[in-house]
């Protein structure tokens, strides 16, 4: 089953294919669903009582934030696949899927530090969660720079997998120990921005627009990947036809 | 058992022999750490107040700027090749370079921190609980390095690129470090601290070595 899979699921030439039929319905998907998220959230919901229409940001704040770390760890997965079992497609994967995964944590940074500034009074505070997230946008920028420093394909896939297990293995563990070292460096700060109950006409606008940052990543993943495997396997057969044609 | 020693004593007599290799790392920790009080202000209060995170940021970047040349002299020369042909397992081997470059290049830092510690006015029971962090956490810091160092073996000018790699994974060493000081200077209790950096310790020389063996058979077999 896995090695049929391997053989015909996931080869490089099927995916492309079917990633090629998929397409089309992905960003009809996206746009629907960004559409509706953001009409609902920016217009419909009401204001918020204590924040006002400043809470809106979080549409864009928080499915950002979200995907940050949900691509952080599908890069990992990818990691495992390539290490262990070698699946070119999974190697693929995840470098397409790191300056993506970059651009969230950057865009959940400056979103965040917008809207901290209103809230807060200031755009940077040390608070746990900000810090850490930093943090993981300095493992992105640690997995492209040494991605693009390797030139031979073959170890390049295996180095950067080899980083990104690295990564996620520590990302836990930066976590909490921000969290100790923000407890202990200063008072209960405005940290616990929590929203316990979320009224619903607030919250179906925030879920669309998490899918629609997904299913937006699926589709620049796709479009990435299908330009990788082109490039990738430009000595073969199908794919002289297929530039050709 | 015995390969590991002969091979840690081994590598020490090569670094005894030479002995710029284990002065520079340290020369380097003493004039970073002069800079600060030169550039800040000598304020004994303030000094003393920053003295623990100073000279912990400095041990990291004395660690990222040496750790790089780990396997480099043995790539040069060819016998990295040797080491990865051995019979032995290569995570042994690698534990024991990494050991004696821990011995060679971060046990002096170590020894002279008192000293620079007693420089910056830091009081005598923070002095020891620093010298203790340092202790606890600096074989972590070597043993992550030599991941990076291992996965870059082949590639030059990567100067900048090691340490973008691996800082962000010392973070949590870092943060233990300088708070256990932080906590001596306010009488709480220390244990937590060193448990958790014992354990951050003793997971890297669990993890890293194979890691490490991982990736120099990856960069040598490209």
């Amino acid at each position: 089953m896995w090695d049929w899979l391997k053989q015909n699921g996931l080869s490089p030439k099927s995916f492309y294919r079917t990633s090629g039929l998929c397409l089309p319905w992905l960003t009809v998907l996206f746009l629907g669903c960004a559409g509706f998220g953001l009409i609902d959230g920016l217009y419909i919901a009401p204001a918020d009582y204590q924040q006002g229409d400043g809470f809106r940001i979080m549409y864009v704040h928080v499915p950002s934030a979200f995907a940050a770390m949900a691509v952080y760890f599908a890069m990992a997965i990818c990691a495992v696949l390539t290490l262990v079992w070698r699946v070119k497609l999974a190697a693929v994967c995840m470098s397409c899927s790191a300056p993506i995964g970059a651009s969230f944590t950057f865009l959940a940074l400056v979103t965040g530090s917008i809207w901290g500034k209103p809230m807060w009074g200031t755009w940077w505070i040390w608070d746990a969660r900000l810090t850490s997230v930093l943090i993981l946008f300095f493992l992105y920028m640690g997995f492209i720079a040494l991605q693009s420093i390797l030139a031979e394909q073959h170890y390049r896939d295996r180095a950067c997998a080899l980083i990104a297990l690295v990564g996620v293995i520590n990302l836990p563990i930066i976590h909490y120990s921000v969290i100790w070292w923000n407890t202990l460096h200063q008072g209960p700060s405005i940290s616990q921005l929590a929203k316990p109950a979320i009224a619903p006409s607030m919250l179906y606008p925030l879920l669309a627009m998490i899918a629609a940052f997904f299913l937006f990543y699926l589709s620049v993943l796709f479009m990435r990947m299908r330009n990788q495997i082109l490039l990738r396997e430009k000595h073969t057969h199908w794919v002289r036809e297929v530039v050709l044609s | 058992m015995t390969l590991f020693f002969s091979l840690v004593s081994y590598e020490l007599r090569i670094t005894m022999r030479q002995a710029f290799s284990w002065v520079t790392p340290l020369v380097f920790f003493i004039i970073v750490i002069c800079l600060f009080p030169l550039s800040i202000g000598t304020h004994s209060a303030l000094l003393s107040e920053i003295a623990p995170g100073m000279i912990w940021v400095t041990a990291l970047l004395a660690v990222l700027i040496s750790i790089g040349s780990l396997f480099r002299t043995e790539d040069e020369e060819g016998s990295l090749s040797l080491l990865l042909l051995s019979p032995y397992p290569l995570s042994v081997l690698v534990f024991a370079k990494i050991a004696s470059y821990w011995l060679t290049h971060c046990l002096p830092l170590i020894c002279v921190t008192p000293l620079l510690g007693f420089m910056l006015h830091l009081p005598a029971l923070q002095v020891l609980v620093l010298c203790l962090t340092l202790l606890l956490g600096t074989p972590a810091l070597c043993l992550l390095g030599a991941i990076g160092a291992a996965l870059l073996v082949g590639i030059r000018g990567n100067g900048l690129l090691l340490p973008i790699l691996i800082m962000p994974l010392y973070i949590p060493i870092l943060i233990f470090g300088t708070s256990a000081v932080l906590a001596a200077s306010q009488e709480q209790p220390l244990s937590a601290y060193f448990a958790i950096m014992g354990a951050f310790t003793f997971m890297s020389v669990a993890m890293a070595p194979i890691l490490t063996a991982v990736a120099l058979r990856m960069g040598v077999s490209q």
